[in-house]
């Protein structure tokens, strides 16, 4: 037959959007069909549905390595997720000739009690591994984990690097005829996501057929040849990978740049304080989560005040997708503002900022925001209220296709003179 | 494209995804070509139960030598329960093996999907491989136990007779009846999570309608088979034919009753997983 490695039909996924909580308790249950049989009968986990996926259909074949692009919830866990046989789709159906191996995360069942050795049979073995195959690879994963001297200490002792590396390398080792990947290079420091977008594309060069998901365009970039777009479940669009992500970048798919509070997330504690809405927008003012490094990113705090409030700040934490901090900001940092700010009226505000253009780096980026009086009450806080990606086209010194250390990429101004 | 291909099924090598309803096949062979995982897995368990405290085979030691302890003191001085003939701490202790087996087998079992909920929602396996290898992890604790069982059989100059021979069926039944239940409890603890809170509760219930404590000559005759329908009531007494070689309260129609029973819940356990199998990585 042709070289079909996988298709794709009409695939489809409905999750139910639970009232409360996510599970239900054989006591709940009870009380409920006691409560209303009829009801419970005819809609048994009295639930909302919705689709996450829905007449998805694409083919592949074999050595092509295929992009998935999509804001978040746009679907592309679930494609991921349904293809690596971990959820059933709900209607439609996909052939896949050859063994899949998955990577949603790295480092799957990974034990800290257990020794680095221990873990790479483990972690092998769940991925999907025989025990000879591993026994083969043994040496060539722990070279490339660099953790030669550590290999029979538990995990736990090792630094968050060692331990990135060490999964990734068992990952890296699977050799199945299709792979799907989902975004493991979104962790770890950069020397290590250089690392892995190599391995990644000596894969993709050895003619494996793959398929990657990612928000990082610049991998995208990299490491695939053709894309498709999900939005909303839908597949919107599949084309080369240059205009996929142009496509993608333009039509503002990714308008998703606001996170609103609904007010079952904002605990009692944060009276009188209640968040609104974080959002991030770009130079043209317009709502996004993709951004360029060479423009300005404005972020805003939307929240109402039910009451008068004594020195009050709201500021944000600005943090790489790894959790480092880059910066932490308050709207009365400034001397002038906290004087004339020192009652905040009870009312509806926008607090407000721009991180200059040239500052960030690409990458993902997280804000955290954070209401509170100093030394007296911290009213709110959401250390991960929102997230945007940083694309680094036109940024100083895109002639290199390498990832740039550090979380800024600012435009310096060198000089370079000659000494005599 | 069209659909044509899809009909074609079952070529070697192809995978086809598509939803399943209602009860689906067991799939057993997928379980054999995972045989790999399974026993990394259990050994898995095995190492971290063993490696996490100095005392983790003191434990596995403790738990039915104490227990012995007190149901001597009170059951069998105090309240002066019968023990078919043979001291009663040995009695107890003969007991106390196969149902402490059981139970902390049915406990881990039931709490592993939970507890191995990341790895569900993140690799494909066979499901089923989850219970198995958290079942298969108790037994070393119970040959640690053994261990002192032996001891106490020469304290008591008991001698082993040839009916000794069942006692690897006995752990086997008793592995059954605990995978089982416990395909049946993971499975509901996905769903319900409560059941965990239920979980101590059941298996103390459990343990006074099996004859630990008391022989199941204490049972009227006539009630023996209904009582064996409890397969660990065959296990225990099987247990107790098989090292003491007491035969009041054991015969074989009351065993093949356990067994079948414990057979029984496997099958049902099997089936009722794997129809709830599809809808663990959504739940967890």
């Amino acid at each position: 037959m042709s070289n079909l490695a996988l298709r794709v039909e009409d695939i489809g996924k409905q999750y139910n959007i639970f009232k409360e909580s996510q599970y239900t308790t054989l006591r709940e249950k009870i009380v409920e069909v006691v409560k209303s049989p009829v009801k419970t009968l005819l809609n048994p986990t009295g639930s909302q549905k919705f689709w996450a996926l829905r007449n998805v259909s694409f083919s592949l074949e074999h050595g092509q390595v295929l992009g998935v692009i999509g804001k978040n919830g746009a679907g592309k866990s679930t494609l991921l997720k349904i293809l690596s046989r971990v959820v059933e789709p709900t209607e439609g159906e996909a052939e896949i000739h050859g063994r899949v191996g998955s990577l949603l995360e790295v480092g799957t069942g990974f034990h800290p009690e257990l020794t680095g050795r221990e873990n790479i049979f483990l972690n092998g073995a769940i991925l999907g591994m025989k025990k000879t195959e591993i026994e083969k690879k043994f040496d060539e994963i722990v070279a490339f984990s660099e953790i030669d001297n550590f290999i029979d200490t538990p995990v736990k002792r090792y630094s968050s690097g060692m331990y990135m590396r060490l999964a990734f390398a068992v990952s890296a080792h699977l050799e199945p005829e299709i792979l799907v990947v989902d975004e493991v290079l979104a962790v770890g420091d950069a020397e290590f996501q250089r690392k892995c977008l190599g391995k990644m594309s000596d894969v993709a060069s050895e003619g494996r057929t793959v398929i990657f998901v990612s928000h990082n365009m610049s991998a995208i970039q990299r490491l695939t040849n053709e894309c498709i777009i999900l939005d909303k479940g839908k597949m919107v669009l599949r084309a080369r990978t240059p205009e996929a992500v142009d496509y993608y970048l333009t039509n503002d798919f990714s308008a998703s740049g606001e996170r609103k509070y609904h007010s079952t997330e904002i605990p009692a504690s944060a009276h009188p304080f209640k968040p609104v809405a974080v959002r991030v927008k770009n130079n043209a003012n317009v709502t996004t989560d993709n951004l360029l490094s060479v423009e300005p990113v404005t972020i805003e705090v939307e929240y109402e005040l039910a009451t008068d409030v004594t020195g009050l700040r709201v500021g944000i934490y600005l943090m790489t997708s790894r959790g480092e901090y880059v910066l932490t900001s308050f709207d009365t940092d400034a001397p002038e503002k906290f004087q004339a700010f020192g009652v905040r009226k009870a009312g509806h505000y926008v607090s407000r900022c721009t991180i200059p253009a040239d500052t960030l780096n690409e990458g993902r980026f997280v804000i955290g925001i954070n209401a509170s009086s100093y030394m007296v009450k911290r009213y709110f806080a959401d250390e991960r209220a929102i997230n945007f990606n940083v694309n680094a086209t036109g940024a100083p010194g895109m002639q290199w296709v390498e990832v740039r250390q550090g979380p800024l990429r600012p435009r310096l101004d060198w000089r370079i003179e000659e000494v005599h | 494209m069209t659909t044509t291909a899809l009909e074609t099924k079952n070529k070697p090598g192809v995978v086809y995804i598509k939803p399943s309803r209602g009860w689906v096949s067991l799939r057993l062979k997928d379980l054999w070509e995972y045989r790999e995982l399974i026993y990394f897995l259990t050994w898995r368990d095995i190492k971290v139960r063993y490696k996490q405290s100095v005392l983790g085979i003191l434990w596995a030691v403790i738990n039915p030598f104490m227990s012995m302890v007190v149901y001597t003191i009170f059951f069998g001085t105090l309240a002066k329960i019968p023990s078919d003939g043979v001291p009663y701490p040995i009695f107890s202790y003969t007991a106390l093996l196969p149902w402490i087996l059981f139970s902390s087998a049915l406990s881990v079992a039931s709490r592993s999907m939970v507890s191995s909920g990341n790895m569900i929602s993140k690799v494909y396996f066979p499901r089923m491989i989850v219970p198995l290898a958290s079942v298969m992890s108790s037994v070393v604790d119970f040959f640690i136990a053994f261990i002192i069982l032996i001891g106490m059989m020469f304290f008591y100059k008991i001698t082993p007779t040839i009916a000794i021979l069942w006692l690897p069926l006995l752990i086997l039944l008793a592995l059954i009846s605990a995978l089982g239940v416990g395909f049946w409890f993971s499975a509901l603890m996905v769903r319900y999570r409560d059941v965990g809170y239920l979980m101590p509760f059941v298996t103390e219930l459990w343990k006074f309608v099996t004859p630990v404590v008391y022989p199941a000559s204490m049972i009227p005759e006539k009630w023996r088979l209904l009582y064996a329908l409890n397969p660990m009531t065959g296990v225990v007494e099987g247990f107790r034919y098989a090292l003491l070689g007491t035969t009041q309260s054991i015969s074989l129609p009351m065993i093949l009753v356990s067994s079948g029973i414990a057979i029984l819940v496997l099958i049902s356990g099997l089936f009722y997983f794997r129809r709830m199998e599809k809808q663990f990585a959504d739940m967890i």
